[in-house]
């Protein structure tokens, strides 16, 4: 619980202090109805223990029927403050959109996240995956779709969750107010590998923020040593090329993620290893052993194109 | 139309000697084989419906054992993702519509008829049907999990996961078959039931006489039948969309994925109360008995179970908060899920009024209804949380969500049930259950069920979702995980104790009296276990409570002929006399009907023409069923002999 990247307990944006707001109201209010109810219990049962004869024969319940009014009573005035403070939590959240919002929009595939930062200048949008760069600070729409089934986008520090759905468009808003690395996964099932479709949101200081988009941007560095050229080639015109796009090289498919910058995220197959030298061979050499029913196949390369590849992804910074 | 209760008649020692062999013969279970096929007895079939109910309860906490030792340790490789992904959607599958909905059914059909003093169940073979079919879906489902072709797309199958581009093979249509197989059997166990409860009452029983099981009986079944239809529509479009090529899910042809949810939702929540309110009946049965005092707030507990049965429809939204609901459907959802915590608060504090004004029994029953209220109190506060939606958005489909539900279904119902099973045990075998062994099966079960369910609360607010086959490590869950593993081993032994307490009580417990928990309701009137005509002389009653209350002179029922299976109807109201039917009797007819409608449901899944096919078969043995017979089966109006010395003492009304 120390290293709760993934908590909702520990806010790090106005949406997510809001509602573990509200979830402390709720814990006190009804783990205190919790323990009077207990206690009454107790009581009753310590009376009912010790006393002598059945009760078979009732006079009058009167007493009784008043208690259970008055308990009712009680019970509707405090739902009702809690229907009250839940209400008032929703509209405050409601009223945190804003229109002149930076959009993200973010499509659901089994088992990956596609992020789009939009820009009225196509050639300005940004394409990437399983990661997302938000400034700190600034109200961000995240506009969810899905590409194939109904998935769900959850990071527990900015926000509850909100579902993609094929057909339909929503819009989860955000404020990130403290720098950091989050943790969102998905949280509707999604089929065989709904357990690894997670990605990490990165908050930064605007300025950051804005390096990191413009670094994203560019196409792909020309490769800088032999093997990296000879893993660009196999890249290009292997099975790589067809699902996956390098900008600035041949391969342009958009099924799988973009690779363009892949060196620069912190993780390989959605949150499933860390972005390592040994995790990436291993990846690439039997992704179904480390994500079994992933659409990404096994490919059986030749150890040294593996290293190739591998040394070609490498670079993409 | 006379208004005429039954008069007081005498019936002699002797006279009942008589008519008690002729009963004997009269309702005598069919023999053999064939006669365990034919059979219609109202409690056989009860018993019937809970041991297989029970035994899908096994089959599920074994599934839910091999879930939470794949989730002991991250990345664990004791489960494929796929055999994980079946398995929990066998776990929720069983237990909601194999266990959980059966089991209710089946104390229904067991205990209703005995509880309003009535000599069978109405629509016997019906009752049977119902059952042939649920076994046969529980079979077709455990078959095809044997064969590898399970579902696994949960117990809600989400479209379009589950739709035909994303499932192919046959794993949705299984589920989606089983789905129609429990329609038809809760469907005519609900008609059933129903009808038994308004026109079997013994005279004197007005409505507000009933006991309160047979209220929530009553408000369950009533609720099977408008929630049902949902369901059924759902499950059929969904097989219409994947088997004949309609789009009625498929957003890019013009139907919505959404749909789905709404129809399946708006089922999908009355059925949890549909196995709660039994439960809530049973809880008002157990309190009263084992507080040795007539219930507190009979009407308010009444009002509560129907208040329940209203409210319980008008909350199914509160599943879908995370699809992005407009804000108005949002604040309704919420008020009404808030809302539905009142009628259970209130038949809270009734029992707690009547623990505290009442002499307290200790027995193993009383043990489970005290772990009802500290399980289910949480579950209901937890309740109270996921219906607000900012909160919800946070916590829904994460395990806080796993821990609310199975705080609410298995201290709502699970330890209520247990409860009931203790306490009628006697009534159904003629034997007590060892209570030193009941009370250590009871702690095992409090103690291991907190220790894998409480932690899961704080697994969710960490983050954890639900329906992951393995997480990483380095999030803060492996402690807990492995906490509740060992709590859900500590489970599997409280019912291994269970089992053991039910085998050894069957071959060599005490022999039960017929009312060894001095109990006020009329089950207990009848002997442990009841004759095949549950009662004879039968008794009419004066009071809610008539073994506490009714004074040794309440009139008793004659007139009715031993000598063929007559039953006494009376009014829905008042249970004033009505008429005598002759109820039917043991029949092959409904095992061979429903063969035969399990054929044509397991054909359709392969192709649409096996309707048409299958319904010939059907047909035929429908038209046995109710081939009219050569005997005066609804001739009411006959002469009764008059034996000597009787006055018939219900008035046929004109």
């Amino acid at each position: 619980m120390l290293n709760a990247i993934q908590s909702m307990l520990r806010p790090a944006g106005v949406q997510a202090e809001r509602i573990e707001a509200l979830w402390w109201i709720m814990f006190w209010v009804t783990a205190t109805v919790t323990v009077v109810v207990l206690a009454y219990l107790g009581a009753a049962l310590w009376r009912g223990s010790t006393r002598a004869a059945p009760q078979v024969e009732v006079t009058s319940d009167r007493r009784l029927h008043i208690g259970v009014a008055l308990a009712t009573g009680l019970s509707i005035v405090i739902l009702f403050a809690l229907l009250l403070s839940s209400i008032v939590t929703g509209r405050a959240m409601a009223g945190q959109r804003d229109d002149t919002a930076m959009v993200v929009e973010v499509i659901g595939y089994q088992w990956w996240w596609n992020v789009e930062y939009q820009h009225p200048d196509p050639s300005q949008r940004v394409r990437t995956a399983n990661e997302l760069h938000l400034p700190r600070g600034r109200t961000v729409a995240i506009k969810l779709l899905s590409n194939d089934v109904i998935h769900s986008f959850w990071v527990p520090a900015l926000h509850g969750k909100l579902d993609l759905i094929p057909g339909h468009s929503t819009v989860l808003w955000l404020r990130p107010d403290a720098p950091g690395v989050y943790r969102g996964q998905c949280a509707e099932y999604c089929g065989l590998q709904h357990a690894h479709m997670a990605f990490t949101v990165i908050v930064e200081e605007s300025d950051a923020f804005e390096r990191w988009l413009q670094a994203q941007r560019r196409t792909a560095p020309p490769p800088p040593s032999q093997l990296a050229q000879r893993g660009q080639e196999i890249v290009q015109s292997g099975p790589c090329a067809m699902c996956h796009t390098v900008r600035g090289t041949a391969a342009g498919a958009r099924t799988g993620p973009d690779l363009t910058h892949v060196a620069t995220r912190s993780t390989l197959a959605a949150g499933t290893l860390p972005n390592s030298h040994d995790n990436l061979m291993a990846w690439i050499a039997d992704p179904q052993r480390i994500k079994p029913g992933s659409y990404m196949p096994t490919i059986a390369l030749p150890p040294q194109d593996r290293q190739a590849v591998v040394a070609y992804l490498e670079t993409l910074k | 139309v006379t208004e005429e209760r039954p008069r007081e008649a005498r019936l002699s020692a002797k006279q009942v000697e008589v008519e008690t062999a002729i009963l004997d013969k009269t309702w005598a279970p069919a023999r053999g084989l064939a006669g365990f096929f034919s059979e219609v007895d109202h409690k056989r079939i009860g018993i019937r419906f809970i041991v297989t109910a029970l035994a899908f309860f096994a089959a599920g906490g074994v599934l839910a054992m091999l879930m939470r030792i794949q989730l002991a340790v991250p990345e664990n490789r004791f489960l494929s993702p796929d055999q994980y992904n079946q398995i929990f959607s066998m776990h929720g599958t069983t237990m909601m519509f194999l266990f959980a909905v059966p089991v209710m059914e089946g104390l229904g059909v067991y205990f209703v008829p005995l509880m309003i003093g009535a000599r069978t169940i109405a629509l016997p073979r019906l009752v049977a049907f119902g059952y042939w079919m649920f076994l046969a879906g529980g079979l077709f489902l455990y078959t095809s999990f044997f064969l590898n072709i399970g579902p696994d797309n949960g117990w809600f199958s989400y479209v379009p996961l589950a739709g035909p581009e994303f499932a192919p093979g046959k794993r949705a249509d299984v589920w989606a078959q089983l789905i129609t197989f429990t329609e038809v059997a809760s469907l005519v166990g609900a008609v059933a039931i129903i009808v038994t409860i308004f026109k079997y009452r013994t005279p004197g029983m007005t409505l507000d006489r009933m006991p309160v099981f047979v209220w929530a009986e009553l408000v369950t079944n009533f609720m099977i039948i408008f929630a049902m239809p949902a369901v059924m529509l759902a499950s059929t479009a969904l097989i219409l969309d994947r088997l004949v090529g309609t789009h009625l899910f498929n957003q890019a042809e013009g139907g919505d994925p959404i749909l789905w949810q709404h129809l399946f939702w708006f089922f999908g929540h009355p059925e949890v109360y549909l196995i709660f309110l039994p439960a809530q009946g049973m809880m008002s049965t157990l309190i009263q008995s084992f507080s040795s005092r007539p219930i507190v707030g009979y009407t308010a507990l009444v009002t509560s179970l129907v208040a329940t049965g209203f409210i319980g429809f008008g909350l199914w939204v509160h599943h879908m908060f995370a699809t992005g609901l407009p804000q108005v459907g949002q604040s309704f959802f919420t008020a009404a899920s808030i809302m539905i915590a009142i009628p259970s608060g209130v038949q809270i504090f009734c029992w707690i009024a009547t623990i505290w004004s009442g002499k307290v029994k200790w027995a193993t029953p009383m043990l489970y209804a005290v772990g009802y209220f500290v399980i289910f109190v949480i579950g209901g506060m937890t309740g109270v949380m996921l219906a607000s939606v900012p909160l919800d958005l946070q916590v829904h489909d994460t395990f806080f969500v796993v821990a609310h539900f199975h705080y609410v279904l298995i201290g709502g119902a699970v330890f209520p049930l247990f409860g009931a099973l203790h306490y009628w045990f006697p009534k159904m075998s003629g034997r007590m259950l060892d209570e030193r062994l009941g009370r250590i099966e009871f702690a095992t079960l409090f103690v291991g069920f907190n220790l894998t369910f409480f932690p899961m609360h704080q697994l969710g607010l960490d983050g954890m979702p639900r329906r992951i086959y393995t997480y990483l490590p380095g999030l803060g869950w492996e402690t807990l995980n492995l906490a509740a593993t060992l709590g859900a081993a500590l489970m599997g032994v409280a019912i291994l104790l269970f089992a053991l307490n039910v085998i050894r009580a069957l071959r060599a417990g005490h022999l039960a009296a017929a009312n060894p928990w001095n109990a006020s309701t009329l089950e207990w009137a009848a002997s442990s276990p009841p004759r095949a005509y549950n009662f004879h002389p039968l008794r009419t009653i004066a009071s809610r409570d008539p073994l506490w209350r009714d004074t040794p002179d309440t009139p008793l029922i004659v007139g009715l002929r031993a000598d063929k299976r007559q039953v006494l109807v009376t009014r829905v109201l008042d249970a004033a006399p009505d008429h005598r039917p002759i109820s039917p009797d043991s029949s092959p007819w409904p095992f061979v009907t429903a063969v035969a409608t399990t054929g044509m449901f397991i054909g359709s899944i392969f192709t649409p023409w096996a309707v048409v096919w299958g319904s010939i078969p059907v047909t035929a043995a429908l038209v046995m069923w109710f081939w009219p017979k050569d005997e005066h089966e609804h001739d009411d109006e006959e002469v009764q002999p008059e034996l000597p010395g009787e006055r018939a003492s219900t008035e046929k009304v004109a």
